[in-house]
């Protein structure tokens, strides 16, 4: 039987384009020390340590070899994890999983990104297939702007939707002292004045490239009435992988998020998730995606999403926040950005988010990640021990 | 058997890289460039004296702002002799050339660095070395030559190389 885990402490650095001040393994250390202070934890309290970030970004192999030295995991058991833009949510799952086995009673869980240090597209591109088609892989833009003219031409979402939805993510990031781009958007014509990347998705659409880690820490039942912080109890958590999508004859597909979030629904009772469900913090890379996945995540029906955005029922105030933290739209070391997703979502659980804070009741947390072509983690996350 | 029956796809993977040092490895850098110093940290904690030089100490896990400044001297911990080429950038020389790692009078901690200036045969672990240093530098770990073997004599006076920096002042760390 499985042990009761909670989220104990959560910690991330003031995420930017740039951090020359420091390498990586000084990165990394911010983060750990600031989980470290919430949690008001020494670091010989922690047990173990899980790491991770994506491969190659750096330029830099066995990245963990070089980051452990610097987070306080010296000479303590761990592991690296990396799996693409679900990176850092899997980085929370194998804390969850480490804790919930009775291997370890307290673990760490730190991802980062640097995004300046290396060529992101180089070590993208490696994902493909080199007999078929890696000589014609390009990057996410292609991807969402392909999934915003579809998302267009499904649900007849006018074209400056895209611009709603980062108008909402702009006024959550400005809320937010952790987000990466914070601009000031005054209205729907100016934030139309973007220009595109590849048409409809502008350059407003899209995800930064951000540098940031993000660290949280997870305990046992057993040791949750010694913690200084309320605890965040884990539910329930699930990994959803899909082949690449030209095997399945090249139709756009969100599957793998209805059959994520679908399992985890089913397995926790929830059967109406805008009710019981009070936050979401989804790894939407861009504005277009945030529509269509609430939709594919069970939130709402097809073409509703967009509906609901018009009428402002996302905002951080408002019926049914997403992403008040300003989400991956604003903010996106990559390694890291699954993981911040998490922790944003235990600092509403916990009420400690701030000027960013939700104002419904917080009950339950729904974080996801994303990645590849179709990899999709989900994590379910309570106020309530239950 | 198979081999004429089957194709290959080859390809070659560029993965350039530009790391920023921070703040720690730049001020080394720096020092060692422009005034051919060895600057290494200390933990206030454990009073470890780390060269290369770090900001975290791994074992106390505790922020170092203690600069201290180390001489050219050390000793040699270990090495080896590479004797196989290969061929690519990633070979500082062309073999045959010997490795070391040195422990600097001071430090705590090795630096690895390639050894000049001697025959193989004569090398031996715990042989005090010396850091040359380039007479051009641009601010990376090869601004270090190499270390040679410390000649007789040169141990107590510390003057027979002028590109050898000072001797490590008693406290000369800094804030």
């Amino acid at each position: 039987m499985a042990r009761r885990t909670a989220i104990v402490g959560v910690g991330q650095t003031y995420h930017k384009a740039r951090r020359p001040d420091v390498n990586i393994g000084e990165l990394c250390a911010e983060a750990a020390k600031a989980c470290l202070e919430d949690a008001d934890l020494m670091i010989r309290d922690v047990d173990a340590f899980v790491l991770g970030n994506m491969e190659l970004f750096e330029g830099r192999y066995c990245q963990d070899m070089w980051q452990a030295d610097f987070v306080g995991a010296f000479g303590k058991p761990g592991i690296r994890v990396t799996t693409g833009g679900t990176t850092g949510a899997t980085l929370a799952c194998v804390a969850f999983e480490y804790v919930a086995s009775g291997v370890y009673d307290t673990v760490m869980a730190l991802g980062f990104e640097k995004q300046s240090e290396g060529d992101t597209r180089a070590g993208l591109k490696t994902v493909s297939d080199p007999l078929w088609i890696r000589w014609l892989t390009t990057g996410a833009i292609g991807y969402f702007s392909r999934q915003a003219r579809y998302y267009m031409r499904e649900t007849g979402a006018p074209e400056h939707m895209g611009s709603l939805v980062r108008m909402r993510l702009a006024e959550h990031a400005k809320r937010n002292p952790h987000a990466h781009l914070r601009l000031e958007i005054k209205n729907i014509e100016e934030a139309m004045k973007a220009p595109y990347l590849i048409p409809p998705l502008r350059q407003t659409d899209m995800c930064p490239t951000s540098e940031g880690a993000c660290a949280i820490v997870v305990t046992c039942e057993e040791r949750v009435p010694k913690m200084a912080r309320r605890p965040v109890w884990v539910k329930d958590w699930v990994t959803v992988h899909k082949e690449a999508m030209y095997i399945r004859g090249g139709k756009h597909s969100v599957e793998d998020l209805t059959m994520a979030a679908s399992r985890l629904f089913r397995r926790n009772g929830i059967t109406k998730p805008r009710e019981q469900i009070s936050v979401a913090e989804i790894y939407a890379p861009s504005t277009w995606a945030e529509l269509e996945w609430l939709e594919a995540y069970g939130f709402c029906e097809k073409g509703q999403a967009w509906r609901l955005e018009e009428k402002g029922h996302f905002y951080w105030n408002r019926e049914f926040p997403v992403n008040p933290s300003g989400g991956v739209v604003c903010t996106n070391p990559i390694g890291a950005t699954g993981l911040i997703r998490v922790a944003e979502c235990a600092l509403q659980l916990r009420g400690d988010a701030g000027e960013h804070q939700i104002w419904r009741e917080p009950t339950l947390g729904f974080a996801t990640a994303w990645g590849g072509s179709g990899w999709t983690v989900a994590v379910l996350l309570s106020a309530q021990k239950e | 058997m198979i081999e004429g029956l089957v194709e290959t796809v080859q390809g070659r993977l560029y993965v350039p890289y530009r790391n920023w040092l921070g703040k720690t490895a730049s001020l080394f850098f720096r020092e060692l460039r422009d005034r051919g110093r060895l600057m290494a940290t200390r933990c206030r904690k454990c009073e470890r004296v780390y060269m290369p030089p770090r900001s975290i100490c791994p074992e106390c896990f505790m922020e170092m702002d203690q600069w201290v400044e180390l001489p050219a001297t050390g000793t040699l911990l270990t090495y080896t002799v590479v004797h196989y080429s290969y061929s690519d950038y990633h070979q500082p020389r062309k073999a045959p050339y010997a490795l070391g790692i040195v422990r600097l009078d001071g430090a705590d901690t090795g630096l690895c660095h390639l050894l000049g200036e001697v025959d193989f045969g004569k090398l031996r672990v715990g042989m005090r070395v010396e850091a040359v240093l380039k007479e051009e530098r641009k601010g990376n770990i090869l601004d270090i030559a190499y270390f040679r073997p410390l000649r007789e004599g040169s141990e107590s006076t510390n003057s027979s190389d002028s590109l050898s920096p000072e001797p490590r002042a008693g406290d000369s760390r800094r804030g």
